[in-house]
């Protein structure tokens, strides 16, 4: 299991790659990677706000649940903080199971949870100014599908 | 002495990232209304506290959560992440 928090781009193929390498008796991995969105094709900048200590704490805590529910082989998270520009790499979520409904099942809540329990906010920067962005109450809905 | 953290915009609202508050407040709600009664910017930044978490030691908690032995206490709107 592996959790990281930087500030400098990473290469999505080369993490998956990384990652596979490794593995002794998993049938399947899946991997998912964030990228900043331009949605109005105003986008300066997104800046990303952390809080050093919890959040890699969050973190390992959400994979080593994805880890023990799914009984998986590894998982990788990688989030990064900082400024960064429009259509960079965000974060990647990997995970490598003996089967692929236990490797999509286990990315899906990683992503479920890292999204409203990680200790991350998102501010947009754009010519006329910079504002946070706001939860969305669909990404805590979300969460209730893990809680059975 | 209690370390207090602010992030996101109830950082932008408080001026400060960090401070050490000297508070005998026996939970997080004491130490909000301490912090209310200070200043109009703290009364400002705890004015709808359905859109605050709070964090003791760095684990995510209630707002009627315990102080007591607590060393950080941290305050920030919802995630977002990912």
């Amino acid at each position: 299991m592996r959790v990281v928090v930087q500030t400098e781009r990473f290469d999505p193929g080369a993490e998956l790659n990384r990652f596979s390498e490794g593995l002794k008796a998993s049938g399947a991995t899946v991997s998912f990677t964030g990228i900043t969105r331009d949605v109005i094709g105003e986008l300066q900048a997104m800046e990303i706000e952390c809080y050093p200590g919890m959040t890699e704490k969050a973190l390992k805590q959400i994979a080593t649940d994805a880890m023990t529910r799914w009984s998986l082989e590894d998982a990788l998270i990688i989030h990064r903080h900082g400024r960064l520009k429009a259509q960079e790499e965000i974060m990647m979520v990997a995970t490598a199971a003996r089967h692929r409904v236990a490797a999509f099942d286990a990315a899906q809540f990683l992503m479920d949870y890292l999204k409203s329990r990680a200790p991350f906010w998102k501010k947009e920067v754009t010519r006329e100014g910079a504002s946070w962005v706001d939860a969305k109450d669909i990404d805590e809905d979300a969460l209730t599908r893990w809680q059975d | 002495m209690i370390d207090v953290l602010y992030f996101a915009w109830v950082r932008e609202r408080i001026g400060v990232p960090k401070e050490a508050v000297d508070t005998k407040a026996s939970t997080v709600m004491e130490l909000v209304e301490e912090l209310r009664s200070r200043e109009e910017r703290y009364a400002l930044a705890f004015s709808d506290l359905n859109s605050m978490r709070v964090a003791v030691d760095q684990d995510l908690t209630d707002f009627d959560a315990p102080l007591s032995g607590a060393r950080e206490v941290a305050f920030f709107p919802p995630m977002t992440g990912g």
